[in-house]
């Protein structure tokens, strides 16, 4: 099954850059649609990031992963590089896990 | 394939263009390793092997969407809406072929190619070049995409590795990384007012609707915040 979503994600993937190639310009530019693909991949991102950091299958709960978020937040507000942010978020999720 | 003198009558030696072109495109192929170290590292935490892992990174290469993928697997969401939330995360490709697809002039086998290099970097250095003429335009595509794919695949493939050697993925604080790493992709949009609007909005909706709906849904619902508020606007402005 992971396959099967590997190979329809990535198939998909290329269809849309290659749609956007062939595709009239015009087909895309209107407004609407410029700002709908500027706020897509934002929600996305921003509802993602919520879910991991709270979920536990249908719960919400908070435990040593919002303390790894935040600690990457910092880094990233102290504009660590991108790699930075996670191996914070990962270690202090670790170390609250480890003391708790 | 697309050097050649530049057309456009701007003033500047070729050989200047286009090494500040390849030095640029270099530099972002260089940033984006660490972002596929990243992904190669929890792709196999998450439970890919290292040969999913890297056929996501060769064949889907999408950077959001292949995070977005095992995000929601790793979070029990379904097949289905893990796809679905890496191909929404990558319909915004679709903008950007059409933005460059004049300037570039792809055709033939150069446009099947060239579509797998369709991304956010590739996008944004070959617009930053556009008025240094065609020829450079083309050229910081081609280099951007080129230096990408190679450095994003190699790096994917050493994170794999590395991630595969590691236990419980939680022990290392792993599961706090996904979405830490969805926030760093996050920042560089938030740059106004509609942008921030909008991501507190589906993060909001999106937890709100965990408890009633099956893992992976709630991003997908989510979606419908920014389709939702351009109607809002759009009805208000009558």
């Amino acid at each position: 099954m992971t396959w099967a979503a590997i190979l329809v994600t990535s198939a998909c993937c290329y269809l849309l850059k290659l749609g956007g190639l062939l595709v009239p310009r015009a087909w895309l530019e209107n407004e609407t649609v410029q700002r709908a693909s500027a706020l897509l991949p934002i929600a996305l991102l921003a509802a993602l990031a919520a879910v991991q950091t709270f979920s536990a299958g249908s719960r919400l709960v908070v435990d040593a992963r919002l303390a790894g978020v935040a600690a990457g937040v910092t880094a990233l507000l102290l504009r660590a590089p991108f790699i930075v942010v996670v191996a914070v978020a990962a270690a202090t999720a670790a170390a609250a896990r480890a003391l708790t | 394939m697309t050097a050649g003198p530049d057309q456009s009558g701007v003033a500047e030696p070729w050989t200047v263009v286009r090494g500040q072109v390849l030095r640029t495109a270099l530099s972002v192929g260089v940033a984006t390793g660490a972002y596929g170290l990243s992904f190669g590292a929890l792709a196999t935490a998450s439970g890919l092997s290292v040969v999913q892992a890297c056929a996501l990174s060769v064949l889907a290469f999408s950077g959001g969407s292949q995070f977005a993928l095992i995000g929601v697997l790793a979070g029990g969401g379904s097949v289905a809406s893990g796809t679905a939330s890496a191909v929404l995360l990558s319909a915004r490709n679709m903008v950007y072929g059409a933005r460059l697809a004049k300037p570039l002039g792809l055709a033939g086998w150069r446009r099947l190619v060239g579509a797998q290099f369709v991304l956010d970097e590739s996008t944004a250095v070959a617009l930053g070049t556009e008025r240094r003429g065609p020829a450079a335009m083309r050229l910081a595509f081609w280099a951007t995409g080129t230096a990408v794919f190679v450095l994003w695949n190699l790096a994917s493939l050493i994170g794999a590795v590395a991630g595969n050697a590691i236990g419980d993925p939680r022990d290392l604080g792993l599961d706090a990384a996904v979405p830490a790493a969805f926030i760093a992709l996050l920042a560089p949009r938030l740059r106004d007012r509609p942008a921030w609007l909008t991501a507190v909005a589906a993060a909001l909706v999106a937890l709100a609707v965990v408890p009633f709906v099956p893992g992976g849904v709630p991003v997908l619902v989510a979606a419908l915040v920014p389709v939702a508020a351009i109607l809002v606007s759009k009805g208000r402005r009558g």
